[in-house]
């Protein structure tokens, strides 16, 4: 009888742990789905890890998906959602809209390359867009879209500004993931301080080698600590989630942090705003709208877009918080921006290219 | 020196959430009860922590953080001493669910599925005298108030567990549960409350981790350091001093590999697992000797089926 009742016992637990974790990602609609003359064109958007409110690369995403939201209205239909924690389901989320009769998925992240490719093939009334990864042999007429973001040159951008800032000759670069998306950061970043000051010393490091990397803030801290310590006085980051952790390190030691993807002065705490001088932008929200535009306009076309600082795809920001702070690099940072758009500087792509 | 010094601080913030979970394991394994689920109880310490913290303030912070941390303690307590369940099982069960938990609570909460607004840390503190000592000043100044705590309780950890009668007992319950029995010692109470205190301990560590460190809560921001702390507990042997050196050992390594000079040589693959190989072959290599309470990880009934 012992036996039984904690065989039962155990039973219980499991699929009460089980459910909880499926609750976390249960599905959200954002409007009921109304009976309406008119077909709404049914938008689906799945998070990459980190989720929203990274405040960051996620919530970029979502401004894209608010903006169209606001802008189309009742002519869409939105819904979102997150993976779970270690993102083993996205390829089962993805299936999941399709399914549901989605007209439009998006994959917010590289880590969706293989999922979309897969479930692209399956669902072929289907679109995808894909932000940030590469599926080969696209055309126009595929129903994948791969947006892509020339990093590089917006990296370039704040490279630039934080070797126009730095006092003591030494910059910081933290890193999430060591992956060539997140080198491609680095790469832009080490370019743009370079061609202000030639001897300026970068301090790289990467918080891990696995997704994980990107919400591990408490070593995004120690690393930014320590780049400090080494004489570092302004510090980009591309790690995600983990960038709470930069940011705050930066402000403790009232040195410069940069932010990355959204503009990360808007939802820092008031009293480290002084303290991030810009973010690089990655107009996340604009590709999203953009190809949900795409959509509504019944244009849709497969095959790859860049979003480039031509494109004002990539940039750096600028808000009530850092004016000031930015003001005297500014025209420099125009001069730099108008010579890359117009091909006089040619920005490095990879860590490879750069040397 | 600074440089060492630096690094010295460095490690001691990495070591401090794993030591004080760690010290929360030896009540519950030296009661016979082991605790899988600490990296669970850590999460649920870090997310009640933020929450805490935001609407109470970080003392408040701090003692939700803990409370959380004893109930989900209290589910494995009943669960492996009430009604005998495997410990491991439960375990396992305890991590998937404070995962699950913190996410469902976070999007109830905090309207966001993995993170939460910033909040406040404890005023930071500076150690009388030491302070004064120019070598000492990176681990003297400026410091959480959560790292002296965790290395008081490395003491009051010992004065309980070797010199009070409350200790002694929780550790002959662990050792022979049916000889403690007899002698009246009642083992189901001791067992309840060894595990609930490791609950507690973990939760005011994942607490530290949001409140004091990064002033905000991400989910997984545990990164495995329950399972850590399991392993440095194992390795120091179920002492309080010897879960100390194991958990700074662990973070003297984290500290160590972000020092590392990055070459071509070495693929940056490795340097990020040092921590890990390191208590790999600690754990190996010294745990060969460890003496493990004699009856932990076996659930006791009079009945003794």
């Amino acid at each position: 009888m012992r036996k039984f009742k904690s065989l039962l016992v155990a039973f219980v637990l499991v699929v009460f742990a089980a459910s909880t974790l499926l609750a976390g990602c249960a599905k959200k609609t954002e409007e009921p789905a109304k009976q309406e003359e008119t077909k709404k064109i049914k938008v689906g958007l799945v998070f990459d890890v980190g989720g929203r409110g990274d405040k960051s690369f996620n919530d970029a995403a979502y401004a894209g998906l608010e903006r169209a939201q606001k802008e189309f209205g009742d002519k869409i239909e939105v819904k979102y959602l997150e993976p779970s924690a270690g993102g083993e389901n996205r390829e089962q989320l993805l299936r999941l809209l399709a399914q549901d009769k989605y007209d439009l998925i998006f994959g917010v992240g590289f880590m969706f390359t293989d999922s979309i490719a897969k479930v692209a093939k399956d669902f072929p009334e289907t679109k995808f867009a894909l932000i940030d990864g590469y599926v080969p042999d696209l055309k126009e007429d595929s129903n994948i879209s791969c947006l892509l973001f020339k990093e590089h040159e917006g990296s370039f951008l704040v490279g630039a500004a934080a070797a126009l800032k730095s006092k003591t000759g030494k910059i910081g670069f933290v890193g999430g993931m060591k992956i060539p998306l997140i080198e491609k950061f680095e790469a832009g970043y080490i370019a743009g301080a370079k061609y202000i000051n030639p001897n300026i010393q970068v301090l790289s490091d990467y918080i891990g080698t696995t997704g994980e990397a990107f919400k591990d803030p408490v070593k995004g801290k120690e690393l930014t600590l320590k780049q400090i310590k080494n004489g570092a006085d302004v510090i980009y980051h591309a790690s995600g989630a983990s960038g709470v952790g930069v940011i705050e390190a930066a402000a403790s030691q009232k040195k410069f942090a940069i932010g990355v993807d959204s503009d990360q002065s808007l939802t820092a705490p008031e009293a480290q705003r002084p303290y991030i001088l810009t973010s690089m932008l990655k107009r996340v929200d604009t590709a999203v709208f953009e190809t949900i535009k795409s959509m509504v306009d019944n244009n849709f076309k497969g095959g790859y877009k860049e979003f480039g600082l031509k494109e004002d795809g990539v940039g750096y920001a600028e808000n009530e918080f850092n004016k000031d702070l930015i003001a005297d690099i500014k025209p420099k940072l125009e001069e730099i921006k108008t010579k890359i758009i117009n091909g006089e500087i040619k920005v490095p792509t990879s860590k490879k290219e750069l040397q | 020196m600074g440089d060492i010094m630096e690094m010295l601080a460095s490690a001691l913030r990495m070591t401090i959430p794993v030591l004080i979970t760690a010290l929360g394991a030896i009540f519950s394994e030296r009661s016979g009860v082991t605790n899988i689920g600490l990296e669970g109880m850590m999460m649920t310490g870090a997310f009640w922590g933020a929450y805490g913290a935001l609407h109470y303030g970080p003392v408040g912070g701090f003692l939700l953080a803990i409370a959380m941390g004893m109930l989900v303690a209290l589910i494995h307590a009943v669960v492996t001493v009430t009604y005998r369940v495997d410990q491991i099982v439960s375990g396992v069960a305890i991590n998937i669910l404070a995962y699950g938990l913190a996410r469902f609570f976070s999007i109830a909460l905090f309207g966001m599925a993995t993170t939460s607004p910033s909040v406040e840390g404890l005023p930071k503190i500076d150690i009388p005298v030491l302070k004064n000592i120019s070598v000492l000043k990176p681990i003297a100044t400026d410091i959480s108030p959560i790292i002296i705590l965790g290395i008081l309780l490395v003491f009051v950890t010992y004065w309980v567990l070797e010199k009070t009668v409350f200790g002694l007992r929780l550790k002959a319950v662990g050792e022979n549960p049916l000889a403690a029995d007899t002698l009246g010692v009642k083992v189901i109470p001791y067992r309840y409350i060894g595990v609930i205190i490791s609950g507690a301990f973990a939760g005011l560590a994942g607490a530290y981790l949001s409140i004091e460190h990064t002033h905000m809560y991400v989910e997984g921001m545990t990164q495995g350091k329950g399972f850590i702390a399991l392993a440095a507990m194992i390795f120091g042997n179920w002492m309080p001093y010897g879960s100390f050196w194991a958990s700074f050992l662990f973070g003297f390594a984290e500290a160590i590999s972000m020092r590392v000079v990055q070459s071509k040589v070495v693929p940056y693959q490795f340097i990020k697992m040092i921590p890990y190989v390191l208590t790999l072959l600690v754990l190996a290599g010294v745990v060969r000797k460890a003496q493990p309470p004699a009856s932990v990880g076996i659930p006791y009934s009079r009945e003794g089926d």
